[in-house]
């Protein structure tokens, strides 16, 4: 008797089977004319063609956006203005005061994603750092506790969003537990400073897991055998951490940082779900000044969204490029031992 | 619990402890009871509120379980009538209520419909039972557009995925097992795609995407989101450890190309694409921003464009919005409990996400 999963897995595959068979005889003649280099042609141009419609097109689109005035959204219809609207976005006689800015928005974004960047991700990492030395311990259940710190890392940020949002509402379960214990009640999502807080808190609460895990592989990959001799030697846990795990961690530590410090930059969907960007602009970053800009506000401006949108771009690519350096380095590292 | 008591007896002991606890064995208890508490609440808070009733949802401080009022069908009154305890002067007893003006409340003892009594507000609690509003997960289906939204997402997730897999074994198949020329250019290109996140190129990604005609369409949603440099990366490295003496057999069995990219290669890949499955199930599913760009018509909203739309609205139906969102996780949830062990090793392993 087959089994039910077998026949349901026949009723997917065998269609797909008999489509793969059906286009063999023509993509045997194309290889007869073309040879090897026309068949990774052809087994790259689905993927490559999605690369270049919607992810090198739009790159390059996104510099002459940037370059054009006015509300329409094809590019022909659009006027040159050359980098007046870059000049527009840091046209400011006072950059430490946003109301001397033309584009204030844009400086407030700026300076919320800068100050959510610095201590969300000093934050989460020391937050991740302490949860993943913890679960390396000789612990019974770590699969168990490791999924509770994950499972959060799957949640849709909407679905984080609205979750927090019902509990830090002022009359949610937050401010029910701090008059149980006799504080008084905060406007959580209303008061600037406390969403601000609200925003770091919540989008680290969906993020830890993920960082942990990385974090975790690293430590369990510190040979066993350092620590043997550490206790022999009889070194305090504390001296053990500084000296041994420390720096063996190192590697990941920093992968993890910059990987973090590139979400942090792009913040958008909790945050957003959770508090608008508001109260009025305490949780407005780039992102969402990108979105509003270019999207939902009511005067348009697609061009200023793009040349914010290249800022945010350049800041991202340094990045990435010190995340794959890293990478190189620590596959070197490895390699020697 | 067992697990909380086995690690109860679990500790480091030796000098400078307390009663056989070392420091740190005092620092990871507090830090996983907190973690379970602070992780798991949220979401458990979520799932008892989404059966709770409107009124109970306003109420300050909120109960813990869900609670339905309990009703008595009271002679001479047509509808049933809600019950409270009341403890007075009278001793406590349970009455229906009539109507209430005020701060009083006129009040009827079932048994003895004909005598109204008058029962101060304050002496007085609803008196309730156990019971799940279940309304609150029908009625989004029946009069809103939930279940449209649902078919939506379940779409563009099933969709996306199946050409995902398919276009990222493609290219991982050409860029392991091809010499060509050119070919380093295409893996810097794949590699430069990783930089370039959706959020710096929304304004021309839309814009090329009204001028194909994709504004509005689901597969505006699907299509700029299938080329993975992720999934090209996995699927690639485990291609490379196939080795080409199979490939080199098959060539020799006259198999064309494509025979040896879908009869051998994509069966033995099977464990990395199943991880991308997983990973591209809960990504699509999960994608909001770019929904949220391209979709501005009611009917072709996915889950979280919809249930963002509702709780932005003036006047928030919280009893909608929490069931709703606990439908929005349960895929997830699903995935979490079956796969977990894929996902974690798949994200030690590459650092994806």
């Amino acid at each position: 008797m087959p089994r039910v999963s077998e026949i349901a897995g026949a009723v997917v595959t065998a269609p797909l089977a008999w489509a793969a068979q059906a286009i063999d005889p023509a993509l045997r003649f194309w290889q007869r004319l073309t040879g090897q280099g026309g068949m990774a042609a052809f087994f790259l141009l689905p993927n490559m063609t999605v690369f270049g419609l919607f992810v090198i097109l739009p790159l390059i689109f996104n510099f002459a956006y940037s370059m054009t005035s006015g509300t329409a959204l094809f590019l022909a219809d659009r006027e040159f203005v050359g980098l007046a609207q870059f000049q527009r976005l840091l046209d400011c006689s006072d950059f430490t005061d946003p109301a001397t800015c033309q584009e204030d928005q844009f400086l407030i974004a700026v300076r919320n994603t800068a100050l959510f960047v610095v201590l969300q991700v000093t934050l989460l990492i020391v937050t991740a750092t302490i949860t993943a030395l913890i679960l390396n311990r000789e612990l019974r259940g770590r699969s168990f506790w490791r999924a509770v710190f994950f499972f959060p890392v799957l949640l849709s940020p909407v679905v984080v969003g609205l979750i927090w949002r019902w509990i830090l509402q002022r009359d949610g379960l937050l401010n029910a537990g701090m008059a149980g214990v006799g504080l008084e009640p905060i406007n959580w999502l209303i008061e600037r400073n406390w969403a601000f807080a609200a925003a770091i808190g919540v989008t680290i609460w969906a993020h830890l897991g993920f960082y942990t895990l990385i974090l975790l592989a690293g430590l369990q990959a510190i040979p066993k055998d350092l620590y043997e001799a550490a206790e022999m030697d009889g070194t305090r846990p504390g001296r053990v951490f500084w000296r041994i795990t420390l720096p063996l961690l190192m590697p990941n530590l920093l992968v993890v940082i910059v990987l973090a410090l590139i979400r942090a930059v792009q913040v958008f969907d909790e945050a957003f779900v959770l508090t608008g960007g508001g109260p009025g602009t305490a949780t407005l970053f780039l992102t969402q000044y990108i979105y509003e800009v270019g999207f939902a506000s009511l005067l348009k401006n697609p061009g200023l969204a793009a040349a914010a949108s290249i800022l945010m771009g350049g800041v991202l690519v340094v990045l990435t490029l010190l995340q794959l350096a890293i990478g190189k380095r620590n596959e070197k590292r490895a390699k020697l031992k | 619990m067992s697990r909380v008591t086995a690690f109860l007896t679990r500790r480091r002991g030796g000098p400078g402890s307390i009663l056989g606890w070392h420091w740190t064995d005092i620092v990871t208890f507090g830090w996983l009871a907190a973690g379970l508490i602070v992780m798991f609440g949220p979401a458990l808070w979520l799932i008892l509120s989404s059966f709770k009733t409107p009124a109970q949802l306003v109420e300050f401080p909120p109960s813990f379980l869900p609670f339905e009022a309990r009703t008595a069908v009271v002679e001479g009154f047509d509808e049933p009538l809600p019950l409270y305890v009341v403890t007075d002067e009278q001793g406590p007893r349970t009455l229906a209520e009539v109507r209430r003006v005020g701060t009083v409340a006129q009040m009827v003892d079932p048994a003895n419909p004909a005598e109204v009594q008058r029962v101060d507000i304050a002496d007085r609690v609803p008196d309730r039972q156990f019971g799940l509003a279940l309304e609150n997960y029908t009625e989004p289906f029946v009069h809103f557009d939930f279940l449209l939204y649902l078919r939506n997402s379940v779409f563009v997730t099933l969709v996306a995925t199946a050409i995902t897999l398919l276009t990222n074994s493609m290219a991982a198949f050409a860029l392991s097992k091809y010499q060509f020329r050119g070919r380093n250019a295409v893996m810097l290109t794949v590699l430069a795609t990783l930089m370039i996140p959706l959020s710096v190129i929304l304004v021309p990604l839309y814009s090329i995407i009204s001028a194909v005609g994709l504004f509005n369409s689901l597969w505006g949603v699907i299509l700029p989101t299938v080329a993975t440099p992720t999934g090209i990366f996995l699927l690639r490295q485990y291609m490379l450890t196939i080795p080409d003496e199979l490939l080199e057999a098959a060539r020799m069995d006259h198999a064309s190309e494509w025979q040896i990219y879908w009869r051998i290669v994509l069966p033995l890949t099977a464990p990395a694409l199943a991880v991308l499955a997983i990973f591209s199930v809960v990504w699509r599913w999960n994608d909001f921003l770019w929904p949220l760009v391209v979709l501005s018509r009611r009917e072709v909203y996915t889950l979280q464009v919809g249930l963002n739309t509702y709780a932005g609205e003036l006047n928030v139906q919280w009893q909608y919005i929490l069931s709703m969102t606990v439908v929005t996780m349960i895929p997830v949830v699903i995935v979490f409990i079956f796969l977990q062990r894929f996902i974690t090793t798949g994200i030690a392993g590459t650092g994806l996400k």
